[in-house]
């Protein structure tokens, strides 16, 4: 490396991977359903493309983890949104198409998908 | 992409009670389980707690799970890191409050109160992987300086931002910069030089930073070269710390790859390279005429100063040596500038300053504070307070160099200046806690002993004053000590301090000047009662069972290595002082209280 711009390539690529140890502004809390309904539902690659993408456009203050059981277990997987209000928006029936529409729309821009909510059903 | 990374201390405490073994079973579980793509395993520096050790953080939620065994590593996996359910018997206990939530780590006492600044990245970052130290602004501040600043900025804002030497001394930094640029002005070559060689007992800053972030000192040390005009620098790093050699020597293998060591650093015509040297673990070489002498490959003994190595230091050139953990605030003041650092501390000690926490302390490991805190805050708040509770005596500060705090003193704001005048010095930063249970004089004793042995034996106050100081404290202890020996410590002390060559010697006698100073009476009960106040001086101690308590089971007959202990079931136990070694077994296994040694 010899010039500051190839330092700050690095720097850009590596602050999103090292800036999931760092949840002290977390604000937004992106919550994936991975009980035994969802992981057999298929939860595991939702949370995996979630996680990634925030990790990859940098969205700051949003963290990705799991949690247990929702109970809707036929709609699985759920992934839950909590905005830093604590209000949460719930999808149902999640893939890893889905879950890159919600990255782009609900956490970058903040729109929420309303057809994939759970009040569409 | 890991969607989470669990980051286990690799710290010298956390390897000692078995986290190499506990990151490989992790590493092994998870690709079992088939997490492997998910979940990344990252080794990384000192979280601080060392006593609960080993210890592991999974983010992004933050969760701090301590004393981690082998056997807990596949609930571990298959419940938090594939379910997301949380170990709660693992979590840090502090971390649990009352009401079963869970509280941030930044909520403990213990870390509340602290401010990371040298160890920042300690905890946070693979100390192995210059990409992470990148992400974490890592030489920025070098790009900075060598694009932006001249040396005279640099020195500048070292200057304002009144950092002062973390070894122990205190001088300013930037005047010690300022004075390797101006001083020798036509000087051929100049060099950089880091003391990594910490030698007091009980001390592991450094250590923990060089194990936990170790390209911090790698691009500090290059913008010190920078602003000096040097091309060379040397670490001078105890062989025995063999963690922090190795990862230093691939942060400097990695820096020279990336070409932030070497020529044309970011294409300027700025070249700077590192190496290391390893000292045999000589407690002299650390200070600094004696590690220069060493560098050069001769018998590390001190040189008289002036002059100072700021004029003639390694090979006689102009020389700027400063400590690991004042190099690792460099960066960061450079980055934040001057008044962010001076916003920190006290008048006349700005920002942190990392003590190791050790004694009789509850949470025994490294913390990171402003200066000013009290030492009330640091024992009580941040270390937990003492074990079984006892009542705090003494602090010792400053290792064999630096004296005791007493009770009295407890609530003054810790800096350089605060602690000389109460007779102690801030040291590189060693804080060992002492209870009721501790002899001063003891302790005294042990540091001297320790002095003793380290005396390089170039000058013949610091040879042979210490080892008569060391014989007259052996005196006292033992019981044959006189009022007359207490009078002579002060002068030996004095003379000592005066005509000593190096500071290993005028400071040699601190620890018996400052328990002297608080502490006399002790003294005085040795020489005039013939007792050892806290029960430590085994010449002094007779050893007694109260028949009203003891209950007659013959537990310490039976655990006594002398046979000194007489009786029987149902029958009254003695002790026969003649045979009696003092070694301490039968009060611990009388479960009665009944022996007591006074």
């Amino acid at each position: 490396m010899k010039s500051l711009a190839e330092l700050k390539a690095i720097k850009e690529k590596m602050q999103g991977q090292v800036g999931i140890r760092n949840n002290d502004q977390a604000e937004t809390r992106v919550v994936v359903g991975m009980a035994t309904c969802g992981i057999a539902a298929g939860a595991r690659p939702v949370l995996q493309t979630l996680s990634t993408l925030v990790q990859e456009k940098n969205i700051p203050g949003v963290i990705v983890t799991q949690t247990g059981c929702i109970g809707l277990c036929q709609y699985e997987p759920i992934v839950e949104v909590y905005d830093p209000e604590g209000e949460k928006v719930t999808y149902i029936n999640m893939d890893e198409e889905k879950a890159k529409e919600i990255v782009d729309k609900h956490l970058v821009r903040g729109a929420v998908v309303t057809e994939y909510t759970v009040g569409n059903i | 992409m890991f969607r989470s990374h669990v980051l286990v201390c690799g710290g010298t405490g956390c390897h000692a009670s078995g986290s190499a073994g506990v990151m490989s079973v992790l590493r092994e579980e998870i690709k079992r389980q088939g997490l492997d793509k998910e979940v990344q395993v990252v080794q990384t520096g000192c979280f601080g707690l060392c006593a609960l050790g080993p210890i592991m953080i999974v983010y992004p939620e933050a969760k701090f799970y301590s004393r981690v065994q082998v056997s807990d590593i596949p609930e571990i996996v298959s419940e938090h890191l594939l379910k997301g359910r949380v170990v709660e018997r693992l979590l840090y206990h502090e971390t649990l409050s009352s009401d079963d939530n869970v509280k941030s780590l930044n909520d403990t006492g213990f870390y509340k109160k602290q401010l990371r600044v040298a160890l920042r990245n300690c905890g946070v970052i693979n100390p192995e992987s210059i990409d992470e130290y990148i992400g974490a602004d890592g030489y920025e501040a070098l790009g900075k300086c060598l694009t932006e600043m001249s040396p005279e900025d640099v020195i500048k804002i070292i200057l304002d931002s009144g950092l002062r030497g973390r070894g122990g001394g205190g001088f300013p930094t930037g005047r010690k910069w300022d004075l390797a640029r101006r001083l020798v002005p036509d000087a051929d070559q100049k060099y950089v030089c880091c003391n990594a060689d910490e030698g007091d007992p009980g001390a592991f800053m450094d250590r923990s930073v060089l194990e936990g972030d170790p390209h911090a000192l790698v691009e500090a040390m290059a913008i010190a070269g920078y602003a000096v005009g040097a091309n060379k620098g040397y670490v001078y790093i105890r062989a025995e710390y063999p963690i922090a050699v190795g990862r230093l020597e691939i942060a400097i293998q990695q820096a020279r790859n990336y070409g932030l060591l070497g020529k044309n650093i970011f294409d300027t015509d700025f070249e700077f390279d590192l190496e290391i040297r390893l000292g045999a673990g000589a407690f002299v070489c650390g200070e600094e005429t004696a590690l220069m002498t060493s560098i050069e490959g001769r018998r590390g003994e001190p040189n008289p100063r002036p002059p100072f190595p700021a004029e003639k230091g390694l090979w006689g050139k102009p020389t700027v040596l400063n400590n690991v953990e004042t190099y690792a605030n460099i960066p960061q003041i450079i980055l934040k500038g001057a008044d962010w650092f001076a916003s920190m501390g006290t008048e006349k000690s700005k920002g942190t300053k990392v003590f190791a926490l050790g004694g009789k302390i509850n949470n025994t490991g490294l913390v990171e504070i402003p200066m000013g805190t009290t030492l009330r805050e640091i024992v009580y708040e941040i270390g937990g307070g003492i074990p079984n509770g006892k009542k705090f005596k003494a602090a010792q500060t400053g290792g064999p160099s630096g004296g005791c705090i007493p009770m009295s003193h407890i609530d003054i704001p810790i800096d350089y200046d605060n602690l000389i005048e109460i007779g102690s010095m801030m040291g590189s930063g060693g804080l060992i806690v002492m209870d009721e249970d501790n002899c001063m004089v003891d302790i005294a004793k042990f540091f001297l002993e320790f002095t003793v042995d380290e005396s390089c034996g170039k000058c013949t106050p610091c040879r042979i004053g210490t080892k008569r100081l060391f014989e007259i404290l052996e005196k006292i202890t033992s019981g044959n000590g006189t009022m007359e020996d207490v009078d002579k410590l002060d002068g030996l002390c004095a003379y000592i301090c005066d005509n000593s060559l190096c500071g290993l010697g005028q400071t040699a006698p601190n620890p018996v000047k400052s328990t002297l100073r608080y502490f006399k009476d002790e003294y005085i009960a040795h020489v005039k009662d013939k007792k050892c106040p806290a029960g430590v001086c085994t010449d002094l101690l007779t050893y007694k069972i109260v028949d009203e308590k003891c209950k007659r089971c013959t537990a310490c007959l039976k655990v006594c290595p002398a046979e000194a202990i007489t009786g029987a079931v149902k029958e009254r136990h003695t002790i026969n002082p003649a045979k009696c070694i003092k070694c301490d077994a039968c009060v611990q296994k009388c479960k009665f209280g009944a022996i007591v040694k006074e």
